[in-house]
């Protein structure tokens, strides 16, 4: 299961705060909602069953940006390693 | 009420808060917030223009002292007058190069009834620039490999082996990266000029900046440690801007290296954390950085440890600080009377 770090601090309008290294991302309300059901420990197949419920975009449209969100998570060192 | 530190006089050097700035007016304005209107601060200054004396919400007066260069004679003699009207009960000496001059008096102050809270000589000597690569080696701390340069063909030696670019230094302050040998010749000979010899080429390393500010007790323990992210840097390398952050990695370095050297007092560990996570020490400053307030603002505020422990209190070690703290430094055009720095350059205290 892919985790984020748990002492990621978020706010509701896209912040990120990463307090290990001290980086922060601005994300847009999408990321957000997305990091905010992944800091609660929501299994990455009901987050996205949820987007798919909530809005206007195919399965496979979903499964490539959510591939592409994952890199940038990965690149901004915001996943847990294991 | 009673004031729970009557007639607390503390002299602090570095109040040059410019573009290069001294710790001076930080460790000043942890003081004040620690304790308020129950101390009395003893602005200690080299040169007129030092902006913290004329910052009278935060200096009660200002006197000058001679330049470390003047030697500990001159200095014990100012400071024997500057205690005999103030009655001083702690210095905080906040530059590098007057530290050793500090150390040696240390004693003399004691006897005084002035106390300090400073390294040995041998723990300043040890983190010194010239001496920071074998301390590293023999601790296992990673340190980039350097090169004393006392000439040019020093310089060429260093290019051969270490290749561009080269971080080169001046012995107490200032560095400037160098990818070519023109840029790396007249850094060598500028900062030769300014601060002496050796001048040093160290290996660049490329990453993060982190700065971790720390008090050891002089038994090999940290009283406290605040690391801090780099997030706005100067064209002189300081940090403008910067946030807590928390990582055991840079605490446990912090505990290692006063487990090394069992340092007392406030210290600075300029770290590099490079593409591996490999965290490289740059340099160690052998006093608190001019960003400690910050450190403070986080929830440890070194210098009133520093003044208890000082004091001969039993100070229990910080556990726990803010991580997320931002600081933004900024410039103030600050309005001076003529009279006042008149006054200053005149008579050497205002």
């Amino acid at each position: 299961m892919i985790r984020i770090k748990k002492n990621i601090a978020t706010s509701e309008n896209g912040f990120i705060f990463n307090p290990a290294t001290g980086d922060s991302f601005s994300g847009n309300g999408m990321a957000s909602e997305i990091l905010l059901a992944m800091k609660n420990g929501q299994q990455d197949v009901q987050i996205k069953q949820d987007i798919l419920l909530k809005y206007e975009v195919s399965a496979e449209q979903l499964d490539r940006d959510w591939e592409d969100w994952i890199v940038q998570l990965k690149e901004a060192n915001l996943l847990e390693t294991e | 009420m009673a004031k729970l530190y009557p007639d607390l006089c503390i002299g602090v050097t570095g109040l040059n808060a410019n573009d290069n700035p001294g710790p001076g007016i930080a460790v000043i304005r942890a003081l004040k917030e620690g304790l308020g209107n129950d101390v009395k601060i003893i602005g200690l200054a080299y040169e007129s223009l030092e902006p913290g004396i004329y910052m009278n919400h935060l200096v009660d007066k200002t006197y000058q002292i001679p330049y470390p260069t003047a030697g500990i004679a001159a200095l014990t003699e100012r400071l024997a007058h500057i205690h005999d009207k103030e009655k001083l009960t702690l210095i905080i000496p906040n530059f590098d190069a007057e530290l050793h001059n500090f150390i040696k008096i240390a004693p003399q102050l004691q006897q005084m009834g002035i106390r300090t809270c400073l390294p040995s000589l041998a723990q300043l000597q040890v983190r010194d620039k010239t001496n920071l690569y074998q301390f590293g080696k023999e601790n296992n701390f990673y340190v980039p490999a350097d090169h004393k340069l006392f000439s040019t063909s020093d310089l060429e030696k260093a290019t051969d082996e270490l290749s561009f670019p080269l971080v080169i230094k001046g012995k107490f302050y200032e560095a400037y990266i160098a990818y070519t040998m023109d840029v790396a010749l007249k850094a060598f000979h500028q900062l030769g000029t300014a601060w002496g010899y050796p001048v040093i080429a160290q290996q660049h390393i490329k990453g993060t900046e982190i700065n971790i500010a720390a008090l050891g007790d002089g038994r090999g323990q940290n009283m406290s440690i605040v690391p801090m992210r780099k997030l706005y840097i100067t064209d002189k390398g300081k940090a403008w801007a910067g946030v807590t952050i928390e990582d055991d990695a840079l605490i446990n370095l912090a505990n290692d290296f006063a487990k090394a050297t069992n340092w007392r007092g406030g210290y600075e560990l300029e770290i590099m954390r490079d593409a591996d996570g490999k965290l490289f020490i740059l340099e160690i400053n052998p006093r608190f950085p001019a960003w400690i307030y910050l450190a403070a603002a986080a929830g440890q505020n070194q210098p009133l440890a520093l003044v208890k422990m000082a004091l001969g209190e039993d100070v229990l070690p910080f556990t726990d600080y803010e991580t997320g703290k931002l600081f933004i430094r900024h410039s103030w055009d600050q309005v001076v009377n003529i009279a006042d720095f008149q006054k200053m350059s005149a008579f050497g205290e205002l």
